[in-house]
């Protein structure tokens, strides 16, 4: 087995592609740099912008003390987000589109103008907001049993899987980004709570972390683009037939659908109902 | 084996005795198997009768086990009451009172203060949400008189919830301004994010939280008076507190409440 950089951009994009996940790739890589890991990330996003996918934003994973202790960091992570990777509220998304999903509840951030760090500051960061959505993201990673370290989150483009947005644009002026509560249903039971600042403290911070983080990189957080800062509750696996609220204080609420595993076999459990 | 030598009084006495010791006990449940649901609460209402005799006054009632985690965590399915007293009372600006209690922690809280009486049974959420003539933000700081909080539900109860002290926000607002399920909290110990919750947690709503306690009273022949704190219940798991910690409750709606671990 190859440990280069092709090695690993090879098992991630044959784990999309085939659906299996990949073993993790840290035992094979133990002296890797974080600096590889996103090259190896990178390699990924490049060949999907090569096959026709865009990129339309960023979002930032590792975002609370505990999760980066989890995985023996002291600052979060950064993944791609691609219009693939978009779906539409209470549009059920078809079974088999990610591996083995979570999903969190996120206050999403929608960019007016461009970003550019080093040197963003927060009042920058919330002048460049145009508008904020209440979000869910599905992550997903396409290591087994998300038996991941910090360099195979990263490599694997933060573990990202799918984004959907609420519909109802709230300036970010009248939004408490630390304090706003949220709450998160799955199939109607509520499974958790908590506040914004669960996520760095404010999840203006991400934005400002990120913008900071890829500016040196060459890279500029555009207008347009969407940034998802991280999870205000921990993460919760889903599966096919799964629905999932997420309901935000001043930001309304937002639904995902998890489509059944096949349209067949739906229709014969509708019609023996 | 001999008979159990337990009674509700000497429950209640021992439990007394550690708190004012600051002395924890072990399991009475594992001594006297009879302690159950009704007796549990005796031996709570008795504790209250001692706290009466020596100058204690009832301010209200706190919950217990209103998050279904917490549920969970301890094998039952509902919430339990018990009793509040002036002394429980921490005024703000004042630390944790380290050296009477045995192992405290924190839990944020959202607090009803109650402008009419409520009776069960029969008690819905709405209308005990407009028994509430407002709502405030707290921090309860509990103190289980059991060794390593290793308790049972009827442990528990007979021993006031692990009751402690509690100390109230700065803000207080009508029920009616407030979203309470999305109500937050962000809890900071040395100014580290440990958790975060909104009133959702507790018991759904902290509404169904306080129609539970007056329904769960009714039951005993007992009512919720005019002017008495309700706590509703932990919003996010309880925080050991060191001394010297410092701690930071900020609510939505209702304030930023800091504590000194004393």
């Amino acid at each position: 087995m190859s440990h280069d950089l092709e090695g690993a951009v090879d098992r991630l994009l044959t784990a999309y592609r085939t659906g299996v996940p990949t073993d993790p790739l840290t035992p094979d890589y133990p002296d890797a740099s974080l600096e590889l890991a996103y090259r190896i990330q990178q390699a990924q996003v490049d060949a999907w912008v090569a096959g026709g996918d865009v990129i339309r934003g960023h979002k930032v994973g590792l975002s609370s003390k505990a999760m980066q202790r989890m995985v023996g960091v002291d600052q979060p992570d950064f993944g791609h987000l691609t219009q693939s990777m978009f779906h539409l509220e209470h549009e059920p998304i078809p079974a088999g589109t990610f591996i083995q999903p979570k999903i969190e509840p996120e206050i999403a951030f929608v960019l007016k103008e461009p970003l550019t760090g080093p040197g963003v500051t927060v009042a920058e960061a919330v002048r460049a907001i145009d508008f904020v959505l209440p979000a869910l993201e599905i992550v997903d990673s396409r290591v087994r049993d998300w038996k991941i370290g910090i360099f195979d989150t990263v490599s694997d483009n933060a573990s990202s899987g799918g984004v959907i947005l609420g519909s109802t644009p709230v300036d970010v002026r009248d939004v408490n980004l630390r304090l706003f509560g949220c709450t998160l249903h799955l199939n109607g039971d509520l499974v958790a709570t908590g506040a914004g600042g669960a996520v760095l403290g404010s999840p203006i911070n991400a934005l400002v972390w990120l913008a900071n983080t890829v500016g040196p990189l060459g890279v500029t957080l555009e207008p347009g683009h969407v940034v998802l800062p991280g999870s205000v509750t921990r993460a919760f696996p889903v599966e096919p037939g799964d629905t999932i609220v997420a309901t935000m204080g001043g930001l309304g609420s937002v639904t995902a659908v998890m489509g059944r595993a096949a349209e067949g076999q739906a229709h014969d459990e509708k019609e023996q109902a | 084996m001999t008979e159990s030598s337990w009674s509700v009084e000497r429950a209640a006495r021992v439990l007394l005795d550690a708190e004012q010791d600051v002395e924890a006990q072990t399991s009475i449940v594992a001594e006297w198997d009879e302690l159950d649901l009704r007796t549990a609460y005796q031996v709570q209402d008795a504790a209250l009768e001692l706290r009466k005799e020596r100058g204690e006054v009832v301010v209200g009632v706190k919950l217990g086990v209103t998050s279904k985690a917490k549920q969970q965590q301890v094998g039952v399915d509902s919430p339990s009451t018990a009793w509040l007293t002036d002394v429980m009372v921490l005024p703000a600006g004042e630390p944790v009172p380290q050296d009477r209690m045995i192992h405290p922690r924190v839990e944020p809280e959202i607090a009803f203060v109650l402008g009419s009486r409520l009776e069960g049974p029969g008690v819905t959420a709405t209308e005990a949400l407009a028994a509430v003539k407002h709502v405030v933000g707290a921090i309860e700081v509990i103190d289980s008189r059991f060794s390593g909080y290793k308790f049972t539900m009827m442990d528990a109860i007979a021993d006031n919830n692990s009751s402690g002290y509690y100390v109230s926000g700065p803000v207080s607002v009508a029920p009616e301004q407030l979203d309470l399920s999305l109500e937050a909290v962000l809890l900071e110990v040395d100014g580290e994010i440990v958790d975060s919750a909104t009133g959702a947690a507790v018991h759904g709503h902290p509404a169904e939280a306080l129609a539970f306690a007056a329904n769960t009273l009714g039951e005993r022949g007992l009512a919720l008076e005019p002017g008495w704190v309700v706590l509703t219940g932990g919003m996010t798991d309880a925080v050991p507190v060191r001394p010297g910690a410092r701690l930071a409750a900020h609510f939505t709606s209702l304030g930023s409440i800091s504590l000194s671990g004393g």
